[in-house]
């Protein structure tokens, strides 16, 4: 019986989201929180409306999978495909260590580097913008999409491979034009795995965003889903509106988080079928 | 070959060479400029003292020690769970629909973000036992439940079936073929989750923000647990964003990388070490 648990685990997280996150949506109104574009928590009349994070949140992850990907993607390739062990392995073990360092590092990294040389290369006044944030998460995505498409790379069956060289086309054309197709599912769900990252990601987002809750603008100090929690929630008192606003963004956090699963689990059953 | 075919693969080629040796270059920057801030301010005197305003001193020994308690304290409670769960999932359950359910809801614990955690750990955890290290390690528990229990079952999947006939047919009860076959089959994979779940704990920030709070106060292993505290992590944190110490921010992260460099290292070598082992 122990095994269930997990199960008991993600019951709890959901009941107790819905629990304390409902309240606070039907008091301020189910289309005036989701759409409201003003959020004032701490003004004398304050106003709750989560678009602009909402809509940072979806930019923020979307511009990070535009800039990761491709990058992500072409070294799978090529670790999986051309190169040859030695270098296979160093780069492997610099992308596992790319994947455990911890959030905070890429956030203060991103704070002294990244956020004064935006500052200087496209002269706005603060460099902590949503580009700053694109950027460190589409660093943190990285390991992710080249290790889980790796895997699926390496898995293609030989023969096919052999097959396509054998009708004489040349090996980069073998890897793209057969083995790319062949493993797509696998590639798309590296690709749903990222944008699952990258849209939860807070500490690292919170030190090179800004945190002013602006719309999304790219050279504007932004806030995410996650860093409108963080931010407030160490002095919102409990049991006022303020707080229990906050448990509601964490419950719309929750929904796309749910709904990534279910297209990652998609992609990855595809794959199992195969 | 034609020319636009030749242009192709030149430029197919490109730019996978260009992405790898960015990834690779990405990587020993971040290295190089983490150690070459950091490691001139770690000092004796950082490492060995706690923070004091009126010597106007910043140590980070406190969150050493948190940082140790909250690993201690995580793994006490996550092994018998995920190892049990494991066990119980590959050599118990029967009923192929509870399995499916008990290994969806460990995926998708999987994908739940850090804040999450957070937020549910200061409700159920934090508001029981006040802010403290022991609702940060109850947090953490659950967090990494999916971590321990996938490596485990993995590694039982490995153990030969004939094994455990062999030793049913001689006369071994359903428990003792678990102790004395089962369990130490699946230790490779038990290291391996424990190593991944330590990299993993040093490495959270959010979850531990809101339950186990960032007090600096020395303690030992008793009182600590039932204090707050702030991990390295958390510290790096506070020091970075709130006090603007980025000397010791630095100090902290060139810390920080060297336990990861080192998780790897070990993880690498406990899986190698034990592929050899299975070979003979």
């Amino acid at each position: 019986m122990l095994g269930l648990i997990t199960v008991g685990c993600v019951l709890l997280i959901t009941i107790y989201l819905i629990i304390s996150g409902l309240p606070a949506i039907r008091e301020i109104g189910f289309v005036k929180f989701l759409f409201g574009k003003r959020w004032a928590s701490t003004a004398a009349e304050p106003e709750y409306g989560i678009l602009p994070f909402i809509l940072t949140s979806i930019y923020g992850t979307a511009g990070a999978i535009i800039l990761g990907v491709p990058i992500g993607f072409f070294t799978a390739v090529y670790l999986s495909k051309i190169a040859n062990k030695k270098v296979r392995s160093v780069i492997e073990a610099a992308v596992n260590l790319l994947a455990g360092i911890p959030s905070v590092v890429y956030g203060l990294v991103g704070m002294l580097v990244l956020v004064p040389s935006i500052r200087k290369i496209f002269s706005v006044p603060d460099g902590a913008s949503l580009l700053a944030a694109i950027i460190v998460l589409a660093i943190m995505i990285l390991p992710n999409i080249i290790k889980v498409s790796i895997t699926a790379l390496d898995a293609v069956p030989e023969e096919y491979e052999d097959a396509s060289l054998a009708l004489g086309a040349t090996p980069v054309e073998t890897y793209f034009k057969v083995s790319v197709p062949a493993a797509k599912s696998g590639i798309a769900a590296a690709v749903v795995l990222g944008v699952g990252r990258a849209i939860g990601e807070a500490m690292a987002v919170m030190m090179v965003a800004g945190n002013v809750a602006n719309m999304p603008s790219l050279f504007e100090s932004v806030r995410f889903l996650t860093t409108a929690v963080a931010s407030e929630m160490a002095y919102s008192s409990p049991g006022s509106l303020q707080r229990n606003a906050l448990f509601s963004i964490a419950l719309v956090l929750y929904l796309f988080i749910m709904l990534i699963n279910a297209a990652l689990n998609f992609f990855l059953k595809k794959d199992k079928e195969k | 070959m034609s020319k636009k075919r030749k242009f192709y693969i030149f430029l197919m080629r490109s730019i996978m060479i260009v992405t790898t040796a960015f990834t690779a270059i990405l990587v020993l920057f971040l290295l190089a400029y983490v150690f070459i801030e950091g490691i001139p301010n770690i000092t004796w005197e950082l490492l060995s003292t706690k923070p004091s305003y009126l010597e106007e001193r910043i140590g980070i020994l406190p969150d050493i020690l948190n940082t140790v308690y909250i690993v201690i304290a995580t793994l006490i409670f996550l092994l018998p769970l995920g190892v049990g769960a494991a066990i119980y999932l590959t050599e118990y359950a029967r009923n192929q629909r509870v399995v499916t359910t008990i290994e969806y809801a460990a995926e998708t614990l999987s994908g739940i973000p850090s804040i999450i955690y957070g937020l549910v750990g200061m409700l159920v955890f934090s508001n029981n036992f006040g802010t403290s290290l022991l609702a940060g390690a109850l947090t953490l528990v659950i967090m990494n439940l999916p971590t321990i229990m996938r490596t485990t079952q993995e590694s039982l999947k490995t153990v030969p079936q004939s094994y455990r006939e062999g030793a049913f047919g001689l006369g071994a009860g359903k428990w003792r073929v678990i102790r004395t076959v089962v369990i130490p089959g699946c230790l490779d994979g038990v290291i391996t989750g424990c190593i991944l779940s330590i990299g993993r704990i040093l490495g959270e920030s959010a979850a531990l923000l809101f339950t186990a709070g960032f007090a600096h106060a020395l303690n030992n292993f008793f009182t600590g647990l039932r204090s707050p505290g702030a991990t390295l992590t958390v510290a790096l944190y506070v020091y970075a964003k709130e006090e603007g110490e980025f000397e010791v921010a630095f100090a902290i992260a060139a810390i920080l990388m060297m336990l990861t460099l080192l998780i790897n290292l070990s993880a690498t070598l406990v899986g190698k070490y034990f592929a050899k082992r299975k070979n003979i």
